[in-house]
């Protein structure tokens, strides 16, 4: 499976370097070597969902415990979240740090991956979320951090959308 | 058995210190608040479903607090998978309580789907949920309550009650004040923890 080891390394170390010790997340081609990485990590809780909108709640959970938190799915599980968002993490202003990755964009090979991949970008617009790319390895660290930062700041969702370019090694 | 009286039976223990309670919109949490605000409540006032998701979280994070999540059958059948995750992650320290009166009440009291016979506790049971059962009496609810507690496992007790409310459901208490207040709370216990 092509999915890139080195840059799911990059990624769980910036996360772990952001303090972050709770991780949910729904598994996706894209994010199976994350989800190992945070599996084997004793340090790390990782809440393993059946839908990712539950995730947005043990995130709130995690927030008002003291614990740092990041949400990993599929721009689609993003999609299917988005009550959770507005309802839960935007009306009670929970920092909310969002790694989705980016199917159905240039290259997706799935056709289900693609009609998500033409609106992502819009329903983050239409909800106000700050949202940055991760493309290449060398954005990995500051982004994540950067990202961590403004969520906390604005105490409200933000997202990282992981592009092909750094999750995907195929050619 | 109406769903106040139940609460107000419980009450004593919500309010403990070293608990956690995290409640649905609606009926539930004016209810609630109409006994009396503690810094120990959260209410979360919308987002249906992910409440035992909030009481999750905290569960996880601090084991050494007790989590009592008060549900209800509307919001429990919008995330069934909830159910699943509950008992994946199996927290002991997190009971699960269900209001049950087979209505949306608040939205002028359509039935719900546990009104032709879906069964939440066997729902819960059928999800990997250790401990389950269903009271229909103030004495039984007060009783299994009281054993959730002292069971030290999670537990999803279904309470059937009638489907009537306060009459009204905004309460002066904003949103983010309860939430900031609650957090603070939070704070205060881990220092004595």
């Amino acid at each position: 499976m092509p999915v890139s080891v080195s840059s799911s390394r990059l990624i769980y170390d910036a996360l772990k370097g952001a303090g972050v010790r709770v991780v949910s997340a729904l598994p996706e081609t894209w994010l199976v070597h994350l989800i190992r990485m945070a599996e084997d990590d004793p340090e790390m809780i990782l809440v393993r969902l059946a839908k990712e909108e539950e995730g947005v709640g043990i995130s709130a959970g995690a927030h008002f415990a003291g614990v740092k938190s990041a949400m990993l799915m599929q721009n689609h599980g993003f999609l299917a979240s988005v009550n959770g968002i507005v309802s839960c993490a935007q009306l009670y202003r929970i920092p909310l740090l969002m790694l989705i990755s980016a199917r159905g964009e240039f290259g997706e090979r799935d056709p289900w991956q693609t009609e998500g991949g033409l609106v992502t970008t819009h329903v983050l617009d239409a909800l106000r979320i700050p949202t940055e790319r991760l493309d290449a390895g060398d954005q990995v660290a500051k982004r994540i951090a950067k990202a961590q930062t403004l969520s906390y700041s604005a105490s409200r969702p933000v997202a990282l959308l992981l592009g092909r370019d750094l999750m995907w090694e195929d050619a | 058995m109406k769903r106040v009286d139940a609460i107000r039976s419980i009450y004593a223990d919500l309010e403990t210190p070293g608990r956690v309670v995290v409640t649905i919109m609606g009926a539930v949490a004016a209810e609630l608040q109409g006994l009396g605000h503690r810094p120990n409540f959260f209410y979360l006032q919308h987002a249906m479903g992910i409440a035992s998701s909030v009481g999750l979280g905290i569960a996880l994070c601090r084991p050494e607090l007790k989590v009592i999540v008060l549900d209800g059958d509307g919001s429990v059948l919008m995330n069934l998978g909830g159910l699943t995750t509950l008992a994946r992650y199996r927290p002991r320290n997190l009971v699960h309580v269900v209001f049950d009166n087979e209505s949306l009440l608040s939205v002028g009291g359509f039935p719900t789907a546990t009104s032709t016979g879906s069964d939440i506790a066997a729902m819960a049971k059928g999800a990997g949920v250790p401990r389950t059962g269903v009271t229909r009496t103030p004495d039984e609810f007060t009783t299994a309550f009281a054993e959730a507690l002292a069971a030290d496992d999670l537990t999803t007790l279904v309470a059937k009650v009638e489907a009537v409310g306060p009459a009204a459901f905004v309460t002066d208490l904003a949103l983010l004040e309860n939430r900031y207040q609650f957090q603070r709370h939070l704070k205060t216990l881990k220092h004595e923890a």
